[in-house]
């Protein structure tokens, strides 16, 4: 790998570290677990359009370890790569589908890093009851990916990779 | 010209899944009978229940979270977790409506008329 490469990937790294830190310091706007803007998917995406998905799964992967062990616990831990995992494997399939673009990409990506996260917690609650909130999940989700597929449009059109 | 077909695609999406909620809502709302007790699970494991005519104040989980049942609704007044999420979701009342306090692994599930019949048999 490529120096430069290798330069760009860390910096998405933290870009996205920085970006679960601020998200975590925003207080709950709404009273339902797991819903939140996801900033740090404005780094995976980024590098999902800028160099591929093994790249962006380096990235998403890392993130998520990571701020595990800065921030979380063991059982955040289980949920965000739950979250994670699902998420980035959806983007990727629905990027493939050339009819759709970053905000369907990302909303995609919204919307499952939500049903992996709730799918996650019946199996670590043991219990169904939680399907209560899927539909503000789904909500939720869509509306978050739709602003993070923007903000990250923007990202990919205006800065240029001359570097890798 | 791709730009635009790209975009009716994206609003499909997001039309079909904003329609799934809306749908997924109105099925489990509608479905909801009134409530008649609540069901508190730690860890997946039943640990009490009580009729939502039992009115009082119940610590929960060894006192992690204070559970409240008054005027036919129960909320957690007071909990140990960090975000306090279980405490903002405020009253539940019909059935199948649930409290999640994630750090504590605790429900509190609100069961219908009809469930508390299962229960007992």
């Amino acid at each position: 790998m490529k120096a430069s490469k290798l330069a760009l990937l860390s910096l998405a790294v933290t870009l996205a570290m920085i970006l679960s830190f601020v998200e975590s310091q925003i207080p709950a706007m709404v009273a339902i677990p797991g819903v939140k803007v996801g900033l740090a998917n404005i780094a995976v995406v980024f590098i999902l359009y800028k160099l591929g998905w093994k790249y962006a799964a380096v990235v998403s992967l890392t993130r998520v370890f990571l701020v595990g062990l800065l921030f979380g616990n063991g059982v955040s831990l289980l949920y965000s790569v739950a979250g994670a995992v699902v998420s980035f494997v959806s983007m990727v399939l629905l990027k493939r589908c050339k009819a759709f673009s970053y905000v369907a990409v990302s909303v995609c990506g919204g919307v499952m890093h939500n049903m992996g996260q709730i799918a996650m917690a019946c199996i670590v609650m043991g219990t169904t009851a939680l399907k209560y909130y899927i539909p503000f999940l789904l909500l939720s989700g869509t509306l978050a990916g739709i602003v993070i597929g923007l903000l990250a449009a923007v990202m990919v059109r205006r800065v240029a990779l001359s570097a890798a | 010209m791709e730009q635009r077909r790209t975009h009716k695609w994206d609003l499909l999406l997001v039309a079909g899944l904003l329609l799934l909620s809306a749908i997924l809502f109105l099925f489990l709302s509608l479905g909801q009978e009134e409530g008649a007790g609540v069901r508190v699970c730690v860890d997946g494991v039943e640990v009490a229940s009580y009729s939502l005519e039992q009115e009082g104040t119940y610590p929960l989980n060894g006192g992690s979270n204070i559970l409240v049942i008054a005027d036919g609704a129960a909320w957690i007044s007071e909990a140990d977790c960090p975000d306090d999420l279980c405490v903002k979701q405020g009253k539940v009342r019909s059935g199948g409506q649930c409290i999640t306090c994630l750090p504590n692994k605790l429900t509190v599930t609100v069961y219908g008329a009809d469930s508390a019949v299962d229960l007992v048999s």
